[in-house]
């Protein structure tokens, strides 16, 4: 076999074209962050983050955003954790690879690659207009939680794998039950990988928009009750930016989503390190 | 004088065993007397943990296919609910693995499933059982300690003292030295042979030295099968059978 | 016993995921596909999209998601692969821990923050450079490419780093190059898991909705060129959504079912190629 070029040229040039991509992509995110700090971080102050909005956006603060998102994203936890580990437990502990297991597993994965506005059109069919929950926390807390389901039942499924099996041999060989096993062995052992996997489902529903904005509105008042609406911080970023309304409080509630998006990332990124140093 | 008269504490009757079309155990006989020290040799893939396992019926967790019977005291294993049976019967495994926790939880762990506890029961358990397990000494200033600190040797005892607190009536070891240094193997040995009038024991092991040093009987299996029982002065100085000699004198294993 | 009321109740919570699978299809399909077939097919399948008058033809729309989509393929691709094989086999542990997580952060940055920055930077840079708008094919296809790119290079990774270390010995002791090893030995190992991973970031970019409505022009005819607006099948409905009625809203269903039926087949044959491992 003869070579135009000579292999140990070609895998210099291979070399070099593929460190020069891997540069460029990650000074892409670096410029991003970047940017979006450099034009942001300057309207951050203490008022921006703790006033009501004004003018449509072009006055005050983000108060009411940071309340709605929370409370927002806090419901979709609430509902989306129990039902999705309890899911990774029954799919690990109770099933074999059956029939049931892969049909559980298929649901879970295309779940998981269902576009976010296919979501806002059920969430909007289904909870706004059929449950008459109309636009507001509720509706829109229970159609992220069914958006970052799949997410909490991958992660904890893995948690749970991970428990070595002598674990769980043990309590049994000490007169415990199934229960008693997945109670007070398997699920403190895991407990570290689940909380990752909801972490990480957080930073989905933070950063959410096309599933957020047909079912919990766009109001800029306050939050009062589970069926306020309310505009989460993405969703006011987007109006922002897209009215032209305020280039500076884009910027700045830009600056506040990624700040909340690095410092979910870190805290699950530390937990999943502390979990896998302890396991293997 | 007064003649002790022996008592079969277990009973093991035509016991076949097979996991995935593979036989671990082939029509198995065998009795196991209260207070002595059962040594069970062969080399490797002969059913010894199996049988182990088949006892505590924790091979039922692999699906396996078992056919004949057990008895615990006349009783059938199959007859008596599966969480009584396995605190009746401690099965301590070859690697020391402790739970996440310290050491008393470890301790209390199978003891609080059961029913609940008053603080100073508790307490006077856990001492009971590291003190059986001659590791009360080396632990008692660090019991809230995590448990995976310890050495080994003393994890290994650990997982005897859990199994101690169970209060079982026999207690399974399953190449319980193998990963252990010298001197953690002695202390073993020595925990065994103190705590023998009070417990039954039955210990796989695949150091034929130890067997001998330990045991009262010995059995010898091979690929499945019981190929001879006896007394272990007898096993190891005249075997009835060429291949027990043939594996106590290193011709295999 | 309460082991089997544990078991049973964590059954029922086990088929929530299916569950939910189910009700979004039946309700997305309930409303969208009886005005498909009063529309007609020939009607749904042309490019008279207009709602309020009776006309509910989305090839336009078609077109655009699927021009964008190669569009972010293109770019894509070769970025999200250059990633993946430098990090699997070029830099040491160190680096990859490094960087493996930093590019997964571009995974979660949100879509609007994507469209924010291409409004504000590749918009005008393009319209300086290329002339046109600057609201393009081309702009949402960067865009897109960026944001499918953390797809890409996990999936591909993940396969390169299961491709066993022996078939990367056997070829080295035969005297071949690092680099030779990996383009004849490894990529094809790792072929359906890339594979794979490429299908997927597709199902990314064709669902994409808010990043691409910042910045691909939402103007509703078939682009001639990739300097021109485009709209896909996702922005239609977010733009519209929110002052359909009737038949119109009925019409974004009809979208949002075409769009779901696309998404699940990709997503299964992406799930084929992975289990066939």
């Amino acid at each position: 076999m003869t070579f135009r070029i000579d292999p140990r040229t070609s895998q210099i040039i291979a070399y070099t074209i593929l460190l020069t991509l891997t540069l460029i992509t990650v000074s892409i995110l670096i410029f991003i962050i970047a940017f979006v700090f450099k034009n942001g971080l300057g309207e951050l102050n203490l008022e921006f983050l703790t006033q009501k909005t004004k003018e449509m956006g072009k006055e005050g603060g983000i108060l009411p955003s940071i309340i709605g998102t929370f409370l927002v994203t806090l419901l979709s936890i609430v509902i989306a954790t129990p039902l999705g580990v309890g899911s990774a437990i029954y799919l690990t502990e109770y099933t074999k690879g059956g029939l049931i297991r892969r049909l559980i597993s298929f649901g879970a994965d295309c779940l998981a690659g269902v576009p976010s506005i296919i979501f806002g059109l059920f969430g909007f069919i289904f909870f706004v207009i059929k449950l008459n929950l109309g636009w507001g926390i509720i509706a829109g807390g229970l159609t992220l939680s069914v958006m970052i389901l799949p997410t909490i039942i991958r992660t904890s499924e893995e948690a749970i794998k991970a428990v070595p099996i002598a674990y769980r041999e043990i309590s049994y060989s000490l007169g415990g039950g199934k229960l008693d096993t997945i109670q007070k062995v398997v699920l403190p052992t895991a407990l570290p990988g689940i909380i990752t996997g909801v972490i990480l489902g957080i930073g989905r529903a933070v950063g959410e928009t096309a599933a957020v904005i047909f079912t919990a509105g766009s109001s800029l008042s306050m939050p009062t009750s589970i069926f306020s609406s309310t505009r989460t911080l993405a969703v006011h970023f987007y109006i922002l930016a897209r009215e032209g309304i305020s280039m500076n409080k884009a910027y700045g509630t830009a600056a506040v989503l990624i700040i909340l998006i690095l410092l979910i990332n870190f805290i699950a990124y530390r937990l999943m390190h502390r979990f896998i140093a302890r396991y293997y | 004088m007064c003649a002790i008269r022996t008592m079969i504490k277990i009973s093991i009757k035509n016991y076949s065993l097979s996991f995935k079309n593979i036989q671990a155990l082939k029509n198995i006989n065998l009795d196991i007397n209260t207070n002595e020290i059962l040594g069970i040799i062969g080399p490797a893939k002969s059913g010894k943990s199996s049988l182990l396992r088949a006892i505590n019926r924790l091979c039922e967790l692999d699906n396996a296919i078992k056919d004949g019977d057990i008895l615990l005291d006349d009783t059938s294993i199959y007859s008596l609910s599966v969480n009584e049976l396995r605190r009746r019967i401690g099965l301590i495994f070859a690697m020391p693995i402790v739970l996440p926790g310290s050491v008393y939880k470890n301790i209390t762990y199978g003891s609080k499933l059961q029913r609940k506890f008053k603080k100073n029961e508790l307490d006077e358990l856990v001492y009971f059982a590291l003190n059986a397990a001659n590791l009360w000494d080396e632990v008692k200033d660090r019991l809230r300690d995590s448990a995976s600190l310890l050495s080994g040797g003393q994890q290994q005892r650990l997982c005897i003292a859990r199994t101690l607190a169970l209060k079982p009536e026999v207690i399974m070891m399953d190449e319980p030295c193998s990963g252990l240094d010298p001197i953690s193997t002695a202390k073993i040995e020595q925990t065994m042979l103190s705590l023998k009038d009070r417990y039954t024991f039955i210990l796989v092991t695949n150091n034929t030295k130890q067997a001998a040093r330990v045991s009262t009987r010995v059995a010898f299996f091979l690929s499945g099968e019981l190929i001879e029982f006896d007394k272990t002065e007898k096993i190891f100085t005249s075997p009835a059978d060429k291949r027990t000699n043939d594996y106590i004198s290193g011709r295999f294993g | 016993m309460k082991d089997k009321i544990a078991e049973r109740l964590l059954l029922i919570i086990a088929f929530s995921a299916i569950l939910a699978l189910l009700l979004i299809t039946f309700f997305i399909f309930e409303q969208g596909v009886p005005l498909i077939f009063k529309a007609g097919f020939q009607d749904f399948f042309s490019t008279n999209w207009r709602p309020m008058q009776g006309g509910f033809g989305i090839l336009s729309m078609i077109v655009g998601s699927l021009m964008v989509t190669a569009g972010a393929l293109i770019f894509g691709i070769p970025f999200g692969l250059a990633c993946a094989i430098f990090l699997a086999e070029f830099s040491p542990k160190s680096v990859q821990k490094t960087l493996k997580p930093i590019i997964e952060l571009l995974a979660g940055i949100p879509s609007v923050v994507y469209g924010f920055i291409g409004i504000v930077i590749l918009v005008p840079f393009i319209r300086e450079i290329f002339g046109g708008a600057g609201f393009s094919v081309l702009a949402a296809s960067i865009i897109l490419g960026i944001m499918i790119l953390p797809t890409i290079v996990s999936i591909s990774y993940d396969s390169l780093i299961a491709v066993p270390t022996t078939y990367r010995e056997g070829s080295l002791a035969l005297g071949a190059t690092k680099w030779q090893t990996i383009v004849m030995a490894l990529i094809p190992a790792a072929r359906s898991g890339i594979i794979a991973g490429i299908i997927l970031g597709m199902g990314r970019a064709i669902g994409e909705t808010m990043a691409v409505i910042m910045i691909a022009g939402n103007a509703l005819k078939i682009p001639h060129s990739i300097l021109d607006p485009v709209r896909t099948i996702t922005s239609t409905i977010a733009l519209e959504l929110g002052y359909s009625a009737g038949d119109h809203r009925a019409a974004l269903f009809a979208c949002g079912s075409f769009l779901f039926i696309i998404i699940i087949i990709l997503n299964i044959i992406a799930i084929r190629i992975t289990k066939r491992e």
